[in-house]
This record gives C-alpha cells, structure tokens and sequence, in this order.
C-alpha cells in the first residue's frame, strides 16, 4: 500500500519534470524559429511598430507613476537611514544607483509582465482558440513571423526605452523629495551622484539587463500563448503562467547578471 | 486607431526613451566629467596600494585630471604597479610625486600628483618614481601605540617590561619542563 503511493508520486514527479523539459525545450525551438522569421517579419515594420504601440506607449502610464513613486519612497527611506550617519548628501547617489543599476530594470520588468505580457498571452491563447493562426498557415502565411516574431520584437525595444524612462522619473521623484522637501543641498546632490554613477559600468549594464529582461518576459508570454490548450480555462491558465513564470525569470536572471556584472 | 497616430506615438515613446537615456548620462552618470579626451599612461610603483581601485581619480591639485588604470602585481619587486592614464592636456614633470589619498575618513582613495620642477616632462610610458604608499590604518594605529610605549614614561615601560617578563615566564614553564626536572 505505502509502496504503491511511493510509486505513484515518484510517477508523478518524473512526468512533471519531463513535462518541464518538454516546455523549455519547446520554448527554445519557438525563440529559434522566431529569430529565424526575423527577417521575414521586418520587411513589414509597421506590424512591428503597432505591437510597440501596444507593449510600450500603452504600459508607459503605468510605469511612470510607479517609477515617480519608487524613486520619491527611496529617498524617504535612503534619508532616514544615511542622516543617522550624517551623510545625507548621499542620497543622490543611493537613488540614482538603487534605481539605474537593480529596480530600473527589475520593476520595470515586473510591471511589463503584468501589464503587457499577460495581453500578449491571452491575444495569442484566443487566436489559436478561435483557429486563427491555422487559418493563417492554411493561407500559407507563417504564423510565427506573422504574428510571434512582431511581437517579440517589439518586446525587446520597449523594454530598454521603459526601463530608462523608469529610471529617469525614478530619479526625478528622489530629487522631489530629498531637495525641495527635505531640504537636501541641491548641488550635492547632483554632483555626488554624478561623481559615482559610471556611465559604463552602471547605466550601459542597467540598459543590458533590461534588453535581456525584454527577451525572456516577452518571450515568455509568446510561448504560453502559442503552447495554450485552446479552451477559455487554458487561455486563462496560461495568462496566470505567464506572470509567475515571467517574474521568476526575470528575478533569476537579475540574480545571474549581477553577479557576472559585479564579478566584471 | 489610424496608421499615423500610432507612428507618431511610437515615435514619441522612443525619443523619450533616448532623451533618458541621455538625461541619465549627462545628468546622472559621469560621462560628461570622466570623458578625458586622449590621454597618455605613465606608471607609478607602489610598496602598498590600500584600497586603491582601478578607475579612481587621480588628481592635482585638488582637480580630477585622470584615472588609475590597471593596477597589477609586481612578482619581482613585490610591488604594485599602478598605470595612470592622465589627460594629454596637462604634462607634468619628471620628477613629479605620486601620493595615495584618502577623501575624507572613509572616503575613496585616490592618486594625488605634486608636480616637481624638472625641465623634462613626463611621456606615455614613463615611470614616476617617486611614491608615498598608502596610509594603512592598522599600521598608523600600531605606529601611535608603539610611540606611546617608549615615551619615555617610566610607569609605562615598567608596566610594559614586566607584562612581558611573565608572558615569557608563562610560556618557558611549559608542563613537560616540569616533568622533566
């Protein structure tokens, strides 16, 4: 009896972790065949610039108020810490670097994934559902350039712009609050902050971490869509997918390139 | 939505991305201050670095007029060597002396140049070889202590000589001694 439960979890286990490999492995050949269509799909540009119409102008609500709200509680928080060492001019500094080097990118990709990667998800989920992309093969149109790699693309550009517009605003609601309402020095703060941000290793390094979050959120949420079972349950499944599975990437991946870019 | 509204958003959305980036150089980063156009590399010894890092300023003067390039290990010597890469417009000359800072307390540490009066001024390559190591703090607290113990205090040296005669009593009487005798 117990030997049987054991087997039956064991069972249940191994096809779990072989549905995993199945996934990601069907999700490289998606990434492949994408980059492969690239080219198909960039002789139409216009598809492309109407998806960053929708991934990118449309999220830049959200993610400016956010950005304004991180970079005005930052400083808050960076004050209250850095006065009880009598170094509250660095406050620029700590904003600027929090912002640009980790929740720049981080948050910023966190939001894109609600925002926009679960639209991307159900879009695609409900084409498949209601037999779009087969009748687009059947016209002997390829899905994947038509409608995936468009896209991705546009993914992979909005990010960056997002993530250093997030940034800026960030920096800019810093200032808010440390200058005018807290009464910190203005020039020391710009100068200390500029004294330490190095354009190279800090804001070229915060723009490569969102490029690389834009491919894999973006690239997620395309392959959740694609692979979904084409039933209402499974369009919403792969939506709630998307987010978990984007946002865990995203803070893995933030882990991996720190470390990479620390260590450089 | 109409074909050109949307482009014009896009458009919108990607210069305003470039204008933060932009802003986020100019304003925020160092790109306009660290930017020394050409420079030239002269090397300087050092018997300690301390802290020194790679791309810390070097100044004269009290003005940023370079950055420490590669810092490396010197196996023969057993010194650091520190390449400095200093802006072409300002020469300094041969002799000139290279002194490792610290900003502040805890500041960063930083290369300070004291020009000399030779006639020659120095070229890429060249090697300043007059340096001042880095201030250690263990070293300088070490320093303080020792030049309190022999004040001359004859209190002080008492207590100091006899401290030490019965560290050396405790540690010659070890319990195999004992046995021995």
């Amino acid at each position: 009896m117990v030997l049987h439960k054991i087997k039956r979890l064991l069972t249940k286990l191994g096809a779990g972790c072989v549905n995993k490999i199945w996934r990601l492995g069907a999700g490289g050949r998606l990434f492949w065949l994408t980059l492969l269509s690239s080219g198909e799909s960039f002789r139409r540009f216009r598809l492309t610039i109407r998806e960053v119409y929708f991934t990118g102008v449309l999220s830049l609500i959200i993610i400016l108020v956010s950005a304004f709200f991180v970079g005005m509680v930052l400083a808050l928080q960076g004050y209250h810490t850095l006065q009880k060492y009598g170094s509250s001019e660095a406050i620029g500094v700590l904003v600027a670097l929090a912002l640009v080097r980790e929740l720049g990118p981080v948050v910023t990709a966190l939001l894109f994934a609600g925002r926009a990667g679960t639209a991307i998800t159900a879009e695609i989920g409900l084409m498949k559902a209601t037999e779009q992309l087969s009748a687009m093969e059947m016209m002997a149109v390829s899905p994947i350039a038509r409608v995936i790699a468009p896209r991705f693309w546009a993914g992979v550009i909005a990010m960056p712009v997002l993530a250093t517009l997030f940034s800026m605003v960030g920096i800019l609601g810093g200032y808010l609050v440390a200058v005018p309402l807290i009464g910190v020095d203005e020039g020391a703060f710009w100068s200390q902050m500029q004294a330490n941000v190095d354009w190279e290793y800090d804001i070229l390094n915060g723009v490569l971490k969102s490029v690389v979050f834009g491919v894999a959120c973006t690239m997620i949420a395309l392959f959740e869509g694609y692979d979904a079972p084409p039933t209402a349950e499974g369009v919403s499944r792969a939506t709630t997918r998307t987010v978990v599975t984007s946002s865990l990437a995203v803070l893995g991946l933030d882990f991996i390139l720190t470390s990479f870019m620390i260590a450089m | 939505m109409e074909r050109t509204t949307i482009d014009l958003w896009v458009g919108i959305f990607v210069a305003l991305g470039l204008a933060a980036l932009l802003g986020l150089a100019m304003k925020v980063g160092n790109l306009t201050t660290s930017s020394i156009g050409e420079t030239y590399i002269v090397t300087a010894n050092f018997e300690n670095i301390g802290g020194l890092k790679p791309r810390a300023p070097v100044k004269s003067a009290g003005v940023v007029v370079g950055r420490v390039g590669e810092i490396n290990f010197d196996p023969k010597t057993y010194e650091a060597v520190v390449s400095l890469s200093i802006d072409k417009r300002y020469n300094f000359p041969k002799d000139t002396f290279a002194n490792i800072y610290t900003a502040g307390l805890l500041g960063e540490q930083y290369i300070g140049l004291e020009a000399g009066g030779d006639e020659t001024n120095l070229k890429n390559g060249d090697k300043i070889s007059q340096t001042q190591d880095a201030v250690v703090l263990e070293k300088l607290i070490s320093q303080f202590l020792y030049s309190k113990a022999t004040e001359g205090d004859d209190k002080a040296s008492k207590t100091a000589s006899t401290s030490t005669e019965t560290g050396g009593d405790a540690l010659d009487a070890s319990p195999l001694d004992k046995i021995g005798k």
